[in-house]
């Protein structure tokens, strides 16, 4: 007789995955296999899953399937480096570039693989250990010392298929002395896809790392993006997430700044309309001093999405001198949509500069009627307004050619006048 | 140009306008003076077409159109413009920008074809020298930062490059020092023409200096109560307005 009244939800979820073939150390396979033993999906009782709700994603009983072909719906930006990765499986690899190597897990060596995964708590936190049982591939991708990369290099993450799950893992190193300018895609085609991408970045003294996340799933798809980064000295990070489509999308960003002298950026703007669901948590955690955060977050909901913004930013003991800002704002178009946001400090230096801000609110009646009585419609009054909102958060992406992407994608999706 | 009659309006159950009679003529420019809270503001929002107040009797008559019928986009779209009391900030919307927009659907609207680039710059040229505003803070956001007379001089900026048939200027000299005053004035006059007619809505005598008007109205609890030359705002300025109060009770008795 089966007990299948004994398995926990989690255990129901990934009876179909297949365990991962990458040559991880034994104890980090040992360490995920128990926390998917002992732990469940959170509730909504846990504090960091407050206001997301998992009910869904844990009915769903998805399978891992290998596509090999390109299904991608979007168009890559550039052709300056480029990997696909469809379901979790790599499709198309990169040309060759000077300065950069990618190595696919399988022929990572073990001191590469060792790497992955240290500063990543896997033992709290399931989907990260989903992600490490079942990965199927990955990539390692390494900048030369000293090397500036030119353009901008493209990871195309695509879901296809029918109950199919995702899990991807990258983990980028940047040398001592390089840059590297990287735009994450995230596609769906199919119904009920979960994408699950993880990647860790250890941005060595003096690297200068930019990243674009543009999240365009569909309308039933899950989406969990989670991001950790190390900074040592001297480094910069800018990363800028746009929640573009998708039903479900959450982000997890946790950023451990170690070294003195650092920049930090995390710019996010989210659109989200109907039954959308978007939860952007952040962690910015000060170890050293002399160092600067700055994070920007905006978002306009509309019919009945909900939002969440959760940032955290801790400032340890010894960190003294680091200015960290932190803004979420929020406009709501209609009565059904909300958003909870939390901005949270949380500082144990004395000599700090810190502050954080929420707002929420609906859009400027005034300054629609002030347009109208210009002659502007009220649909091209309501457009303009909105679009001006968000572009403060769209005009810090870096390159003209995906800004214009991205109010392009938000001009069609919104029917904004242009 | 405009004719208004028996005009009645009112906001959240408070009567404001009691029956207001204007009627203004193609080259005319009118001044409306008035104590605090007579409706003066109020006469220029619902021109405008603001949805706060209720139009509860009377009806206005623009270019041959019934004006209270048309959207507030409609009506600048036939040639109302409204210089705001309190100009509003919006961030992030360009001020050159939007005007190109709005001059745009306004050509649409009239079966015009758009602007060109060329032609346009030309005008963002011509106008601003007008007003004497940067073209720097032309092409800013809309008002974000601009001073009190910078925003007002924005106004008079709008007010050019749409070209009105009928501008209402609501308290335009407001908050404005005397040579601020002096540009929009000279703006204002440099726009007048036989085709245009202008209503300057004003608390003070001192603009009138500056733009001559044909006719002085006194606003007075929702009603026109006087109305006369350019006189007329002398004697407001010296007297003060008790002594039409005193008039009408006498009447009254």
């Amino acid at each position: 007789m089966e007990i299948m009244e004994n398995i926990s939800k989690i255990q129901a979820f990934s009876s179909e995955f297949k365990e991962t073939p990458l040559c991880f150390p034994a104890t980090t396979i040992a360490d995920a296999k128990n926390t998917l033993f002992h732990l469940d999906f959170p509730t909504t009782k846990t504090e960091f899953w407050k206001y997301t709700r998992l009910a869904k994603l844990a009915q769903l009983r998805l399978h891992q399937e290998k596509i090999r072909e390109n299904e991608q719906v979007e168009a890559p930006l550039t052709d300056n480096g480029i990997v696909r990765i469809t379901n979790g499986y790599i499709t198309s690899f990169s040309k060759e570039i000077a300065g950069l190597t990618i190595t696919p897990f399988s022929k990572c060596s073990e001191q590469q693989l060792s790497l992955i995964g240290k500063k990543a708590d896997l033992t709290q936190n399931i989907f990260l250990a989903l992600n490490t049982l079942y990965s199927q591939e990955g990539l390692f991708i390494e900048v030369e010392e000293n090397t500036q990369i030119e353009g901008v290099f493209q990871l195309l993450f695509h879901a296809h298929g029918e109950n199919c799950f995702a899990p991807f893992r990258v983990f980028i190193h940047l040398k001592k002395g390089s840059s590297f300018k990287l735009i994450q895609q995230f596609t769906a085609s199919g119904e009920h896809l979960f994408s699950l991408p993880i990647v860790e970045y250890l941005i060595e003294e003096n690297a200068h790392i930019s990243c674009d996340k543009l999240q365009m799933e569909n309308a039933s798809s899950f989406l969990l993006c989670e991001d950790y980064s190390i900074q040592k000295r001297n480094s910069t990070v800018l990363l800028n997430t746009f929640s573009i489509s998708g039903a479900w999308v959450r982000n997890n960003s946790s950023f451990l700044i170690e070294g003195e002298n650092c920049e930090t950026n995390l710019n996010g703007a989210y659109l989200l309309k109907d039954l959308q669901h978007l939860d952007n948590h952040t962690i910015v955690d000060h170890i050293a001093p002399h160092c600067n955060s700055n994070e920007l977050y905006k978002g306009i909901l509309s019919g009945k999405a909900t939002g969440v913004f959760n940032g955290k930013v801790f400032v340890r003991p010894n960190a003294q001198k680091i200015s960290a800002f932190q803004s979420n704002a929020n406009v709501l178009l209609s009565d059904d949509a909300s958003v909870n946001s939390k901005p949270e400090l949380e500082i144990y230096a004395n000599d700090v500069k810190c502050s954080h801000g929420s707002t929420t609110g609906q859009l400027d009646e005034d300054a629609v009627f002030y347009l109208r009585a210009r002659g502007l419609s009220e649909k091209s009054a309501r457009s303009l307004i909105t679009q001006a909102f968000i572009s403060e958060v769209v005009d810090k992406v870096e390159r003209k050619e995906v800004r214009d992407f991205i109010k392009n994608k938000l001009v069609k999706l919104h029917d904004w006048t242009n | 140009m405009i004719n208004i009659v028996n005009l009645h309006a009112e906001v959240e159950e408070k009567k404001i306008l009691k029956g207001l009679n204007l009627n203004v003529k193609a080259g005319e420019i009118h001044a409306i003076m008035g104590p605090n809270g007579s409706g003066k503001s109020t006469l220029a929002s619902i021109l405008a077409g603001k949805e706060d107040y209720t139009v509860t009797a009377g009806n206005v008559e623009f270019d041959g159109k019934d004006l209270l019928e048309l959207s507030t986009e409609d009506r600048a779209r036939q040639g109302l413009f409204l210089a705001f009391q309190y100009p509003i900030e919006i961030p992030g919307v360009s001020n050159v920008n939007f005007l190109k927009s709005a001059l745009n659907e306004i050509r649409e609207y009239r079966g015009e074809e758009p602007i060109s680039a060329k032609e346009f710059l030309a005008l963002v040229k011509e106008k601003s020298a007008l007003v004497e505003l940067d073209s720097k803070l032309a092409s800013r956001s809309v008002n974000e930062g601009f001073s009190g007379g910078e925003k007002k001089r924005n106004e008079i900026f709008q007010m050019a490059m749409l070209n009105p048939k009928l501008a209402i200027l609501d308290e335009t000299d407001s908050g404005l020092d005397i040579d601020a005053l002096r540009i929009v004035a000279n703006g204002v006059n440099k726009l007048r023409s036989p085709k245009n007619a202008a209503i300057i809505i004003t608390h003070y005598q001192r603009l009138l200096d500056y733009i001559i008007p044909d006719f002085v109205h006194v606003l007075y609890d929702g009603k026109i109560v006087k109305s006369g030359g350019k006189e007329l705002a002398l004697e407001l300025e010296e007297k003060g307005y008790d002594w039409i109060k005193e008039e009408l009770a006498s009447k009254a008795d």
